[in-house]
């Protein structure tokens, strides 16, 4: 048989939502048994691989380097996971949007901004000027909102997505619980 | 004539970061540089909000070590309403931190650093995970995941939830513990205390294997900080900092957290959006310490419950002064979850825990606060100020993985010089780069927090710009 590939992302969250899915304990084991976990960052795989059945997305989109991981990463997945509030919304991250970039910078390095503002792109990536969800960047097939969602939700959207079924979330989740 | 070497990203640690290194024209590394790649901004969103949301947003910074960012930012606004904390809702507060340590430092453990350990670092990459381990070593994992949960679970049944609870609040906690969920609590802990002794009795065993690398990560003279109590016992939720040096001797004691600004300072470089925190009458660098449970048990002179000293005395005889090598993060990672433990369990075991008394009310009293906690990965701290209103005009927090830094880019170079030489490289070289920075185990989302991955391609550039030798993996 098969076994359906995994893999999971992170951008621009805290890493609560991927916490959430380690939360799933010995469950996970039981997971790893029925599909392949291709790309993830517990794993020393560095490409995005082609052909992933499904991928998990924490965190929104907040700079260059995101914006061009996300595409990469839709290109090459069949569904589309975004897993949690800040994939789902913005959240946390996108609380700067209305501070703007370089106010950022600045409150946090002072004077050095400026020179940490002309080497952004060389040691660092850009910070976009407002951080997004993901599905305002690519197109997101399922939506699993929650701050993290729990472990108990991400199982059974997983069990469903690898059953080769749609998950219905709405009973299980809310936003910012 | 020099040639540039890039590792990108680096993996199996929490949050994005890259490494550039700088050969001479006999390839031996003269530079070596820890990109941290992303920046949050928390600082600046939180001007406006009222102090009483900062724990749970401040929480949001991590969700690996989010109790600290609660418990650091509960008693920052603590000590804007001047109130005293009920002793019950302070042990409270303890439990949580504790089980944080051990859930925390189970992850860095078991998931993040075993496969290392237990499958060599030169082991093919696809099977070096967590599920690799669970392959070969599946008691091994199986107990790891478990004890994970065991913290996990404590700060479940304590907060109700276990990533971002909403249950440390300013002034105490919002909820005393009821007696059942003390029972389900002291029912988990034999296990937990057999899984951590086991494991320290494996680790010791296999220590002779790794004396290559405990010889070169990141092993060099620094001093340490961390919190003691008065009588200079390892402190995770208040006490004073301490800085002792190399020999293991005292520099500064009993140093008040709020007043950090007189001697800690931070320095920036242009090549990361990390900071560079430093002891401040050694100037930049030359005030390079380390935190974290290395510091913490080089700074302490006694752990305080039993199992715990016992391998503590055993630790500090590695060296005649502090404890040196960053290899030992780990052995002391696995003390502390150990002590971690003992503690939660003399705790439980005073009948006072389940007293209802367990938040003061206050308004506000203070226009500024500092609150701090030692968090897995060292000391946290959270400073604000507010108007009249009681909203936040300017907060800083110091990160414990930015403690670090310096050290963190020393490491790296004195491993890259030991293993990467010459025109042709090997994962396994570039593993044990990545590998000394998991002995830290920084916590980027907490400094700043980045994406996953991209892919690691890592290239050797002649001074000509000519490229000699290029290895990717996938
Ligand atoms: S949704 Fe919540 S838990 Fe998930 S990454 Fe965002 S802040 Fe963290």
């Amino acid at each position: 048989m098969n076994r359906k590939k995994l893999a999971t992302v992170w951008l621009d969250g805290c890493s609560g939502c991927h916490m959430s899915i380690l939360d799933m304990d010995e469950r996970l084991l039981e997971i790893a048994g029925q599909c392949e976990l291709v790309y993830s960052p517990l794993v020393d795989q560095k490409t995005f691989p082609a052909d992933v059945d499904i991928t998990l997305v924490e965190g929104a989109v907040s700079s260059d380097a995101d914006a061009e991981k996300i595409r990469r990463i839709r290109a090459r997945t069949r569904m589309l996971v975004s897993l949690g509030d800040c994939a789902v919304t913005g959240n946390v991250p996108a609380m700067r949007n209305s501070f703007g970039t370089e106010k950022v910078l600045r409150r946090a390095y002072g004077d050095a901004a400026g020179a940490l503002l002309q080497v952004l792109g060389q040691g660092v990536p850009q910070l976009l000027p407002q951080v997004r969800p993901v599905h305002e960047v690519v197109f997101v097939d399922v939506h699993v909102p929650g701050c993290p969602p729990s472990a108990e939700t991400i199982y059974s959207v997983l069990r469903e997505l690898l059953a080769g079924r749609k998950p219905d979330v709405t009973s299980g989740t809310r936003f910012g619980a | 004539m020099g040639k540039k070497i890039v590792i990108d990203p680096v993996t199996r640690i929490e949050g994005h970061a890259r490494i550039t290194l700088q050969t001479d024209d006999q390839g031996v590394v003269q530079q070596a540089y820890f990109h941290v790649t992303q920046l949050r901004g928390f600082e600046t969103f939180c001007a406006g909000r009222p102090f009483y949301e900062m724990p749970n947003l401040m929480a949001r910074i991590c969700g690996i070590c989010p109790v600290s960012h609660l418990l650091a930012s509960a008693k920052a606004c603590d000590a804007l309403l001047a109130i005293r904390v009920p002793p019950v809702a302070v042990q409270l507060r303890r439990i949580l931190n504790l089980a944080q340590v051990v859930q925390s430092h189970a992850l860095s453990f078991f998931y993040l650093a075993s496969p290392d350990l237990l499958l060599g670092m030169d082991a093919d990459p696809a099977e070096r995970n967590i599920l690799g381990v669970a392959g070969a070593h599946p008691e091994l994992a199986r107990s790891g995941i478990r004890l994970r949960q065991f913290g996990q679970q404590i700060i479940e049944l304590l907060g109700g939830k276990r990533i971002h609870p909403g249950w440390v609040v300013p002034g105490g906690v919002s909820e005393p513990l009821s007696g059942e969920k003390r029972e389900r609590m002291l029912a988990m802990i034999p296990e937990a205390l057999g899984t951590a002794q086991s494991t320290l009795v494996w680790f010791k065993q296999n220590l002779e294997k790794y004396r290559e690398e405990i010889r070169t990560f990141a092993n060099f003279p620094s001093l340490f900080l961390g919190l003691v109590t008065a009588e200079g016992q390892a402190e995770y939720y208040d006490g004073q900092l301490r800085i002792t040096d190399a020999q293991g001797a005292i520099v500064a004691d009993q140093l008040d957290p709020a007043r950090y600004a007189e001697f800690i300072e931070e320095a920036v470089e242009p090549f990361t959006f990390l900071k560079f925190p430093y002891y401040k009458p050694l100037g930049y660098p030359g005030g390079m310490y380390r935190v974290g449970p290395l510091a913490r048990l080089n700074i302490a002179e006694r752990c305080g419950t039993p199992l715990a000293e016992q391998e503590w005395v055993e630790f500090r005889e590695i060296e005649r002064g502090a404890v040196l090598s960053s290899f030992h993060y780990h052995y002391a990672r696995l003390i502390e979850i150990l002590h971690a433990i003992e503690s939660i369990l003399r705790i439980l075991e005073d009948p006072e825990i389940l007293s209802p008394h367990v938040r003061a009310n206050a308004a506000l009293n203070n226009a500024e606060g500092v609150g701090v906690a030692e968090a897995p990965r060292g000391t946290l701290l959270h400073h604000y100020k507010v108007n009249e209103q009681g909203l936040i005009t300017w907060a800083n927090l110091v990160i414990a993985t930015g403690h670090n830094n310096l050290a963190m880019n020393r490491g790296i170079l004195q491993v890259a010089r030991q293993y990467v030489r010459g025109e042709k490289l090997t994962e396994g070289m570039l593993n044990r780069v990545e590998a000394v920075i998991r002995t830290f185990d920084p916590c980027l989302s907490c400094s700043t927090h980045a994406a996953g991955a991209m892919p690691l391609v890592v290239r050797l550039v002649g001074p000509d710009g000519a490229l000699r030798d290029e290895v990717r993996r996938d």
